[in-house]
């Protein structure tokens, strides 16, 4: 069970803004969906290792060649905001 | 000619190298008949008139001077908005993204333009591509053009739906779970995922990237295999896309399934299976043993466990793939306060809507400390049972036989609980765990509406598929039919 707390907890992880009236329908739609996945746990996978990509490639390789890029122009065209050719971001350190 | 949206790739191919049909009336007629029908439809997200104009002019070109020409040129296709195009808004079907201009093209639009495609426009689909519905677009739902008040399935329902109501003659999706094939098998056209790596992801904007394949949409097996030659091979700037080479397509459609071993999973007859796809899936299958395929029973024991694995590890990756989305670099930003955490949260919140929001919040909770090693873990042990499971089918049969979905076209509204929307994919889910290839074909009819047949290949397998594909459509008649309500 999903409670408010923790919706509140992964939310926060998730730096995800949730209106008040989402927080209990995500715990319960997020709940319900839990309890649809717990089978999973009824799979033996003794002796079975991890699959994460299903590529069948391995330490893929390409040469190291130097190419032009995008002049940032090009690059900060969709950015908020910017100035002399950098992303503008807010304050990250606050005053003491 | 009258009714140009109704022919194929292939024909309108060879009219316009024979010089009988110009680029500019083939292009010209899509865009009479996305103007005719799209306000019902709702396939396209933004239609490139002036673009397409252009393109088709250079096409014809191209066509005169007998240089350069593919079975690609001058043909008129729409993109799903998933899929960067350069300087044309490239939303995803999201808030987020609403005003972004990609400044590169993906590596597909790349291969389309060399070979003298034309775009017609950008297609509608579940935001993210998280969705089985196209409900889920931040834009507007996309209807079934065979019965308008039914969703075209998801995610790309907005491809499929152009295709099948003669708006564009080929489409590109992209299928993370299904989202080429169920909504293909919805609107009664060819859907066709490739083997993971097939095909480059450069410039396709990230759901779950160890699934995410880009395949297209057709009214047929041969112009899938016309788009899928044009778009496979390696890309140095996709380290997952594989350097195999890419088998001739059109030359594997000879028509000849004789001996050729089809299994049919036994696990795939699963409770909720609707009896009328259950039996145009039989029929279908009974047709690929008339034309001297050996059928016969396979078991992929661990299928019952592809929903909830693939709920687990889609979810996680999306969670991963969409902390970009920061209100700092492209895309919407929250401008109404100083504070950055606070404008990060409610960039988010405003930007994403409720299924992105579900799936992110489902992916941090199984990523998160104390959880990782009973979901997410278990999942990835899970998915190689899953993966094991098609090995050793594979070593038995050339190809697998199944219903793509469970249902028909359901309405739109219809299913409100997010579960039992996950549940559209349950056979079509196992394939993007194991990373091989398959597509849905028109199977038949129920209730009116079209049945999927999906037939599933190993890895790099294409080419067997479509050879299935196109034998069956040499002896039915099911992918010819239009919607009559349009």
């Amino acid at each position: 069970m999903i409670d408010r707390k923790t919706v509140m907890h992964i939310a926060k992880l998730a730096r995800l803004g949730l209106k008040e009236e989402e927080i209990d329908v995500l715990g319960q739609q997020l709940s319900v969906i839990l309890e649809n996945i717990a089978i999973l746990q009824e799979a033996d996978v003794s002796g079975v290792s991890p699959t994460a990509h299903a590529s069948r490639l391995h330490n893929v390789m390409r040469d190291d060649i130097p190419q032009p890029s995008y002049a940032p122009e090009v690059l900060l065209a969709n950015a908020p905001a910017q100035e002399d050719n950098c992303l503008k971001v807010r304050a990250v350190l606050e005053e003491a | 000619m009258s009714e140009l949206y109704k022919l194929t790739i292939d024909e309108a191919g060879k009219l316009l190298r024979a010089g009988k049909l110009s680029a500019v009336e083939l292009t010209q007629a899509h865009l009479d008949r996305i103007r005719a029908v799209d306000d019902k439809v709702k396939a396209f997200t933004l239609v490139t008139d002036d673009l397409a104009l252009k393109q088709a002019e250079e096409a014809d070109r191209r066509l005169r001077s007998g240089q350069d020409v593919t079975p690609l040129t001058g043909i008129p296709l729409g993109i799903k908005d998933v899929i960067c195009t350069k300087d044309i808004t490239t939303t995803c079907g999201s808030r987020m993204l609403e005003n972004f201009k990609p400044p590169y093209d993906a590596a597909v639009m790349e291969k389309l333009n060399a070979a003298g495609a034309v775009m017609l426009g950008k297609t509608n689909m579940d935001e993210f591509a998280m969705g089985s519905s196209t409900e889920h677009s931040a834009f507007f739902p996309t209807h079934n053009p065979w019965d308008l008040e039914r969703a075209p399935g998801g995610s790309s329902g907005g491809s499929a739906a152009a295709v099948a109501a003669g708006m564009a003659m080929g489409t590109l999706g992209s299928d993370t779970g299904g989202s080429i094939r169920q909504p293909a098998a919805l609107c009664n056209i060819v859907g066709l995922k490739p083997t993971y790596g097939r095909v480059s992801r450069f410039g396709l904007i990230a759901f779950a990237s160890s699934l995410d394949q880009i395949g297209p949409f057709t009214r047929s097996a041969r112009d899938a295999a016309l788009i899928m030659q044009t778009i496979s091979g390696a890309d140095p700037r996709d380290a997952t896309c594989s350097p195999e080479s890419v088998a001739d397509y059109a030359a594997a459609l000879n028509g000849d399934i004789k001996g050729i071993r089809i299994g049919v999973p036994t696990e795939y007859r699963v409770e909720g299976t609707q009896t009328g796809v259950e039996q145009a899936v039989r029929s279908s299958i009974e047709k690929l043993r008339e034309l001297g395929a050996e059928v016969e029973e396979v078991s992929l024991p661990h299928t019952r466990f592809g929903v909830p694995a693939y709920y687990i590890i889609a979810p996680a990756e999306a969670s991963a793939n969409l902390s970009r989305y920061d209100g700092v670099k492209y895309g919407y930003s929250y401008r109404d306060t100083d504070d950055m955490w606070e404008a990060l949260e409610k960039t988010r919140e405003f930007g994403f809507g409720q299924e992105v929001k579900r799936r992110i919040m489902l992916g941090t909770y199984a990523l998160s400390s104390g959880y990782y090693d009973a979901y997410y873990k278990q999942a990835e042990k899970v998915r190689t049972l899953i993966a094991r499971d098609f090995s050793e089918a594979f070593a038995r049969f050339d190809v697998l036989a199944s219903a793509t979905s469970p249902s028909v076209a359901f309405r739109l509204g219809e299913i409100s609980d997010p579960y039992e929307m996950y549940l559209q994919d349950v056979f079509t889910i196992p394939a993007n765990l194991a990373g091989i290839c398959g597509v849905s074909i028109p199977g038949g009819f129920s209730q009116g509406l079209p049945v999927g047949l999906q037939l599933l290949g190993n890895v790099f397998a294409e080419d067997k598929i479509l050879r299935v594909a196109d034998a069956f459509e040499r002896v039915t008649d099911y992918h010819t039919r239009w919607p009559e309500n349009l």
